[in-house]
């Protein structure tokens, strides 16, 4: 029997919403099987995301990096190049910020410092994407290993850097010292609180605002830019485009520097946004969580904050499960990430044969 | 002269029991993707393996029921591995991602609801252990220079899961090149619509190659948490199945040079474990990130094709789609 093709909201709406109700159903079972209940535990969860004072604040700033990680994926998955060296990215991003902070700093005004140090993390996390985009463009490496490879080797780099010449003076811990007040980004709270609006205090800053303009931004690239067409147009098939007179080879160096550029600036958040210092780790797994993000809000930007809200939620509500119950901790959000992984990655395909059943179903019912 | 040569056989010591996890993934790794299936949950099933192994060791007191657990679980995952990707053509690359992710929570979660000690396992008592072997014959030849030092030292007086992985080197090598199913396995990582036009389900050998690297992967996880170490610790695989991908990449997908890769990566470790803090003439202190880093560089490089050309199977990477 051949399957009808699905009406396109069902394949844009539908599929992705059973994929994520199917893991979410996956990692309730596993909660029951822990002997908590898992409608107390979303309760506790959405309550420490969007209710407690501050939660919303918590939730949007880990929003932020996951909207920058996210776009980054999404931006190399439209070429068909998997980026999977978010976190390199994002560390060599953060180093690139604390570079430029702690030189100029002590000199510069303020608002110039940051102005450079953004345009520092992109810049050192496309140089540190360019290199695998062009050893995969021009000598036929993968750049999965490559850019795996690259992870490691940044974490190798940032780890001698830390504890050597960037370390703070008369200090024995891994980081920096900490960047000149001026040359912080704002807090939100602060900045509703100049206008007079006071809201509980958190680590949400300015980059999140950063993080929606590069949302507007990538949209505007890949939809509505002849760059974008060409970029949609090799991912579709590589040989129509050489057809089409794309240069390939140079449009996968640019994918991935843009991709690489946008994972590094995640470390505007982390380093320039709340830790004002360049500390070992800042990048915790987020380069990795971008690819669920981007797999869940499908490579659209929309889809992306979306999906980004979600693991920020997550990550936010998770934090306070180790608070509420003994068995289940902040770890089963890495557990529910790697499902969500599953079924709206790996098994995305699983459900259309059923639905497309259903619908046949559905149909014969009504003729 | 006899202490150097002591000095270099304990350095030799220390490189085999460092490279002895990544043999045994490397390994893995090469069985699945000759059979056309990327691996890159390697580093999971190895998290997954530990896990299983010490949980089980501390709660039966068996160290070798401990090692069957581990073997099982990793085993489990490479078939989720391949429903996803085989059964369900989904992307390989994305369904690894996947299996890393749930081996991290996964081994959390369970092993604070089974222990309550913050995701690590109990310390394991010696006989939850696999336990150094001396050999017969250490005695003996305890008098003779040069071999006696080299037998009691580098040969003898590993646990039973490095020799293990030191086997499965000929093992993988005489399965995959001089048995029939090798053969079909390799081919089916090549040219898969040959072994399906000769009758052969292509499905169900790349089942094989994701099972058997499951079980490689399950003894690796074991060598970790019950064998080389005392319990396990959470996120105690370290990035060491990534290191074995990158050793594999690095050996060409063959084993004998696979091997070989292994062994260096893991001299770099036993190194750079001397080196830490000590003060080399002429060059002063060396940071010891920086070797450690080395394999994943030079794999970058082997890649980039600057020296010898690595060529993975045809089909990796590629589902097959059936003929209807």
């Amino acid at each position: 029997m051949k399957i009808a093709p699905l009406p396109r909201w069902a394949e844009v709406g539908l599929i992705p919403v059973l994929n994520i109700a199917l893991a979410l159903a996956v990692s309730g079972v596993v909660i029951a099987m822990l002997g908590e209940s898992p409608m107390a535990a979303l309760v506790v969860m959405m309550k420490g995301a969007f209710v407690n004072p501050g939660g919303l604040g918590y939730t949007l700033y880990y929003t932020t990096n996951f909207i920058f990680t996210g776009l980054a994926v999404s931006i190399a998955f439209h070429a068909m190049l998997f980026n999977i060296g978010g976190e390199g990215q994002a560390a060599i991003g953060g180093l690139g910020v604390a570079l430029v902070c702690l030189a100029l700093d002590p000199v510069l005004p303020g608002a110039l410092v940051i102005v450079l140090a953004i345009g520092a993390s992109a810049a050192f996390g496309a140089a540190w994407a360019l290199i695998p985009g062009y050893l995969q463009a021009y000598r036929g490496s993968h750049i999965v290993i490559t850019t795996i490879m690259f992870n490691f080797i940044a974490a190798g780099l940032t780890v001698a850097l830390l504890t050597g010449a960037l370390m703070r003076p008369g200090q024995s811990s891994p980081q920096t010292r900490e960047f000149a007040e001026a040359a912080q980004l704002p807090f939100i709270h602060d900045m509703l609180g100049w206008v007079g609006l006071g809201v509980a205090r958190s680590p949400l800053n300015l980059s999140f605002v950063i993080a929606l303009v590069c949302c507007v931004g990538v949209w505007v690239l890949i939809w509505r830019t002849k760059f974008g067409y060409a970029l949609r147009a090799m991912g579709q098939s590589e040989p129509a485009a050489i057809y089409a007179g794309i240069p390939v080879q140079r449009m996968v160096v640019i994918a991935m520097a843009l991709s690489g550029g946008m994972a590094g600036m995640m470390a505007l958040n982390e380093i320039l946004g709340v830790q004002h210092k360049l500390l070992l780790n800042f990048t915790s797994g987020y380069g990795f969580t971008g690819i669920a993000v981007a797999l869940m809000g499908r490579n659209h930007p929309v889809g992306i904050v979306l999906a980004s809200l979600l693991f920020g939620a997550l990550f936010q509500g998770g934090a306070e499960l180790d608070f509420e119950f003994k068995t289940i901790t902040r770890e089963m959000v890495l557990l529910i990430q790697g499902l969500i992984i599953l079924f709206s990655g790996a098994l995305a395909y699983m459900l259309y044969p059923l639905v497309g059943r259903v619908f046949a179903m559905v149909r014969g019912a009504d003729g | 002269m006899a202490e150097h040569w002591v000095d270099f056989l304990r350095l030799m010591d220390g490189t085999l029991r460092f490279a002895a996890p990544l043999i045994l993934c490397a390994m893995a790794g090469l069985v699945s993707e000759r059979s056309g299936v990327i691996d890159i949950g390697l580093e999971g099933k190895l998290l997954a393996g530990a896990f299983a192994a010490a949980a089980v060791a501390s709660i039966t007191g068996s160290a070798p029921f401990g090692l069957l657990a581990a073997i099982a679980v990793s085993m489990a995952m490479g078939l989720l591995h391949g429903f996803a990707c085989i059964t369900h053509r989904g992307e390989q690359i994305i369904s690894g991602v996947a299996i890393n992710f749930l081996a991290s929570g996964a081994t959390i979660v369970a092993g604070i609801a089974l222990f309550s000690r913050g995701g690590q396992s109990p310390p394991l008592s010696a006989g939850e252990r696999f336990r150094p072997i001396t050999l017969p014959g250490v005695e003996a030849l305890a008098g003779v220079p040069v071999i006696g030092p080299l037998y009691a030292e580098l040969i003898s007086g590993h646990n039973v899961l490095v020799y293990a992985a030191v086997a499965s080197v000929p093992m993988v090598w005489w399965m995959l090149f001089r048995t029939t199913f090798g053969l079909r396995l390799r081919a089916v990582g090549e040219k898969p619509e040959a072994v399906d036009s000769a009758g052969l389900s292509v499905t169900w050998l790349r089942y094989r190659g994701v099972l058997i690297a499951g079980a490689l992967c399950g003894v690796a996880g074991a060598y970790l948490s019950i064998a080389h170490g005392g319990g396990f610790v959470r996120e105690m695989s370290a990035g060491k199945g990534y290191i074995a991908l990158a050793a594999m990449i690095f050996g060409k997908w063959r084993p004998g040079p696979v091997l070989f890769a292994c062994l260096i990566f893991g001299f770099l470790e036993a190194a750079a474990a001397r080196l830490q803090s000590v003060e080399l003439p002429m060059v002063g202190v060396i940071p010891v990130e920086l070797i450690l880093v080395l394999p994943y560089v030079a794999t970058v490089v082997l890649l980039a094709g600057f020296f010898g050309r690595a060529v993975p199977p045809k089909a990796l990477g590629v589902a097959y789609v059936k003929e209807r």
